[in-house]
């Protein structure tokens, strides 16, 4: 337990060191997330009104980055398919970022929820009357905490191992919750799917494609995310990724990314060949509604780089290295966070379910709270894995010094 | 005095910066070895100076109201459901002071309960509305809805001629006179649903429907998600985006009185007593009136009869004898939510039970049942 307390300290004192790069990046991250407190404490006392959102569009940028990042969460379990079900070698070295990526990504989730909330002080409420099963609410709160608790326990039980240079019992500690994680993963994107598919009163919402996109997108922009995390990885730290990991994932990007295309011209050819009915939300988020059309250059800049981007991953890379495929990854990652935030949450409320047509454009606050939030999530990841490379690499275990932990720290170990 | 606050604040990220430094810094600076005055100077100005601008980004929380912050009390009360009676009486207290306190007006709040034997149904003549939205208006004033923003329970919908498509609706119709020759009115408001979605997807119960088939929200216990107010099909829940008041700044500047006139005293706790920012509220068939036997506001004022409301198990109620023999229909019947709140026309529906039977007149080969089910 001492040695836990211990690691838990040494960890801590790491993340504070670093090269100037490492401080540049991590005070950059502290600044922006500070802003997005500072936001968050001026809409704690004001009210959501501080927010773009009305009684007409009632969900936002905060509901609609949840959505997202819930997506790039469960994305973690293309790494660790490949990894522990097919066992691919090199995936193995790699699919702790994957773990600790969604850990990260999770409580970004959960600040999301938590900020859009009209009374946050009252979340202990969830506690004493949890409307499980009827409300999907309740759902989604188990499996993105349960997500978490899975993730936090294999990645913190395989570093903790490492540290102390012991192998880690796989048999009974690992594999098992790898593969509950699986099935969990794909769960936490469906039950928020469900979130928005069971509700009857937005035809937008209530098709049964929702959930298959939802993963064929999160398939695609979570790997995207992770190709790039793996580079940052490979470049700056002492851990090298191997190039068999980016052609991997490259394929599943592509096959994700495919069906994603696929569903969405699925989707709109029902809405727009049957005719106007139920379609009018649809109608507005391509072509607008007479003079609303606020969303129409979002969701064609998405369709314009999600198509590009589908190119890009189908043409040969040849020898050109990674660039290709880098941007094809950063056209996703934004074509598929509007495609799933501007263009899956915002057009559900437009027009409302009386017809009646109100425009949202979020504030500066609010996106000052969704950037804090980004930064925040971003900084617990670089300290993660600031933490989780020396250990791997056997620079810091229980019985070494990490070349950082100056002298008078050495005194005191010895 | 704020400063203390932010000290306060501050705490979780200054005791982490100890336990960061602190492990070897027992004794004071001086007694520590192998640390060098200058980098235990940079440590103490990077920690210095986290504070300061951790103690900076909350600083808006300053300007939080005393009523703001939940008291103990508050803070620990109970679900509608779960509160006994000396609990609920505490309650009610705390709500009367409170009310006391920001208005200046001690109100009448009681707990009120359903009747045995009772199902709230409303119906609303379209042939008579004239859409003068009288009923809007008295129900503001009635259930103590913020004035600033104003929160209105109904919408009136001004309807062309030829269709009942409600997309195709006036929500914003300003006429110096109405009703418009060439439309018609559909006042939409809370449909108390027997199959509500809304009370369905509350991940903490904070809202239900009563026995009298009236869904309610029980303030004090909503979180303010909002996923109530997503899965309404008649846009029928309002959500308190900021502090609700009875009266702009600029009106209460001019009359300092006003709020405390605005107020309505007469209250309970599952219907018009004043909420707070953060929750969502509805309408909830003025409860506290039409469970003492009164009817609700918007129906009091309607000045041309359109609106009928009372116990649909009382086969003699005004609204029996409306479902029993008039063209009744509701809306978005394809959702399959079971609303309580039914439209009809003037015209009498000729299949209903108790009118005289008429001669058949149609063709043999038509089915006869319905024009005759009256003989039967």
């Amino acid at each position: 337990m001492s040695e836990y307390v211990r690691f838990l300290v040494r960890s801590f004192r790491l993340s504070f060191v670093g090269d100037w790069k490492y401080y540049t990046w991590m005070f950059v991250l502290t600044c922006v997330s500070l802003l997005g407190l500072n936001a968050y404490c001026k809409q704690f006392v004001f009210g959501l009104g501080e927010t773009g959102m009305t009684d007409q569009v009632s969900w936002g940028l905060y509901i609609a980055n949840f959505t997202y990042l819930v997506g790039m969460a469960a994305a973690a379990v293309m790494l660790v398919i490949p990894a522990y079900v097919y066992r691919n070698k090199e995936l193995h070295d790699v699919v702790i970022f994957g773990e600790l990526l969604a850990v990260a990504v999770i409580i970004m989730c959960l600040l999301f929820v938590t900020v859009d909330l009209g009374r946050p002080d009252r979340f202990i409420h969830l506690f004493e009357r949890f409307n499980f099963p009827l409300s999907m609410l309740t759902w989604d709160v188990i499996v993105l905490n349960g997500y978490l608790l899975l993730n936090v326990h294999i990645t913190g039980y395989l570093i903790f191992s490492a540290y102390r240079k012991r192998e880690p019992n796989k048999k009974l500690f690992i594999i098992p919750f790898v593969l509950i994680a699986i099935v969990w993963a794909i769960s936490i994107h469906t039950v928020t799917a469900f979130l928005y598919s069971g509700l009857g009163g937005r035809p937008f919402w209530n098709h049964a494609i929702i959930a298959p996109r939802f993963i064929a997108s999160a398939f695609a922009a979570g790997p995207a995310f992770i190709i790039l995390t793996l580079q940052v990885i490979d470049r700056f730290t002492s851990h090298s990724v191997p190039i068999g990991v980016f052609r991997l994932l490259r394929q599943i990007v592509t096959v994700a990314m495919t069906i994603n295309v696929f569903l969405l011209v699925s989707e709109m050819f029902t809405e727009f060949y049957t005719g106007a009915g139920h379609s009018l939300s649809t109608h507005y988020l391509f072509f607008g509604l007479g003079d609303y059309h606020a969303l129409v250059p979002w969701i064609w800049t998405a369709i314009g780089l999600n198509t590009t981007a589908l190119v890009l991953l189908y043409i040969p890379h040849g020898k050109r290295g990674l660039w290709i495929l880098n941007v094809a990854c950063v056209l996703m990652i934004v074509g598929i966070w509007i495609e799933k935030g501007m263009g899956l949450i915002v057009p559900a409320f437009i027009p409302t379910p009386l017809g009646e047509i109100v425009e949202y454009t979020p504030t500066m606050n609010e996106i000052l709270v969704c950037t804090g939030i980004w930064a925040f999530g971003l900084l617990l990841y670089t300290i993660m894995v600031r933490i989780t490379v020396p250990v791997l690499n056997g620079e810091l275990t229980v019985d070494t010094l990490h070349p950082s932990e100056n002298t008078h720290a050495a005194r005191r170990t010895v | 005095m704020s400063l203390r606050i932010y000290e306060g604040k501050g705490d979780g990220l200054g005791a982490a910066c100890t336990c960061d430094h602190g492990g070897s810094s027992r004794g004071g600076p001086g007694a520590r070895p192998g640390m060098t005055r200058r980098s235990f100077l940079r440590t103490g100005v990077g920690a210095a100076g986290g504070l300061a601008a951790f103690a900076a980004a909350i600083s808006p929380l300053k300007d939080l109201a005393s009523g703001d912050v939940p008291d103990l009390d508050t803070f620990l009360q109970k679900h509608y459901k779960e509160m006994n009676a000396q609990e609920m009486e505490a309650a009610l207290d705390r709500i009367r002071a409170r009310v006391e306190q920001r208005y200046g007006v001690r109100p009448e709040i009681r707990d009120i309960k359903p009747m045995d034997g009772v199902e709230f149904v409303y119906a609303l003549n379209l042939s008579r509305c004239i859409g003068c939205r009288k009923c809007v208006h008295a129900c503001v004033a009635e259930n103590n809805q913020s004035r600033d923003p104003e929160i209105q329970y109904i919408r009136v919908l001004e309807m062309p001629r030829g269709t009942t498509d409600i997309e195709q609706g006036n929500h914003h119709y300003d006429r110096a006179k109405v009703p418009d020759e060439n439309h018609y009115y559909m006042p939409i408001q809370c449909h108390q649903c027997a199959n509500p979605p809304c009370t369905k997807v509350c991940p903490v119960q904070a809202t239900w429907t009563e026995p009298d088939g009236v869904t309610v929200v029980d303030y004090d216990w909503c979180i303010g998600c909002r996923y109530c107010e997503a899965a309404c099909p008649y846009w029928a829940r309002r959500f308190n985006f900021t502090k609700p008041r009875l009266a702009s700044p600029e009106e209460i500047e001019a009359d300092p009185g006003i709020e405390a006139r605005r107020l309505n005293p007469e209250m309970s706790y599952l219907s018009n007593r004043p909420r707070t920012k953060g929750v969502m509220e509805k309408c909830h068939f003025c409860l506290h009136r039409t469970r003492t036997g009164r009817m609700p506001a918007c129906l009091e004022v309607c000045p041309v009869g359109a609106r009928k409301f009372g116990n649909v198990l009382d086969p003699h109620s005004d609204v029996s004898n409306i479902l029993k023999t008039k063209r009744v229909f509701v809306l978005k019947a394809e959702i399959g939510t079971l609303p309580r709140f039914f439209y009809y026309f003037d015209e009498r529906d000729p299949t209903a039970q108790d009118l005289p039977a008429m001669e058949h007149g149609g063709h043999a080969d038509e089915p006869a049942e319905s024009a005759t089910g009256g003989e039967s």
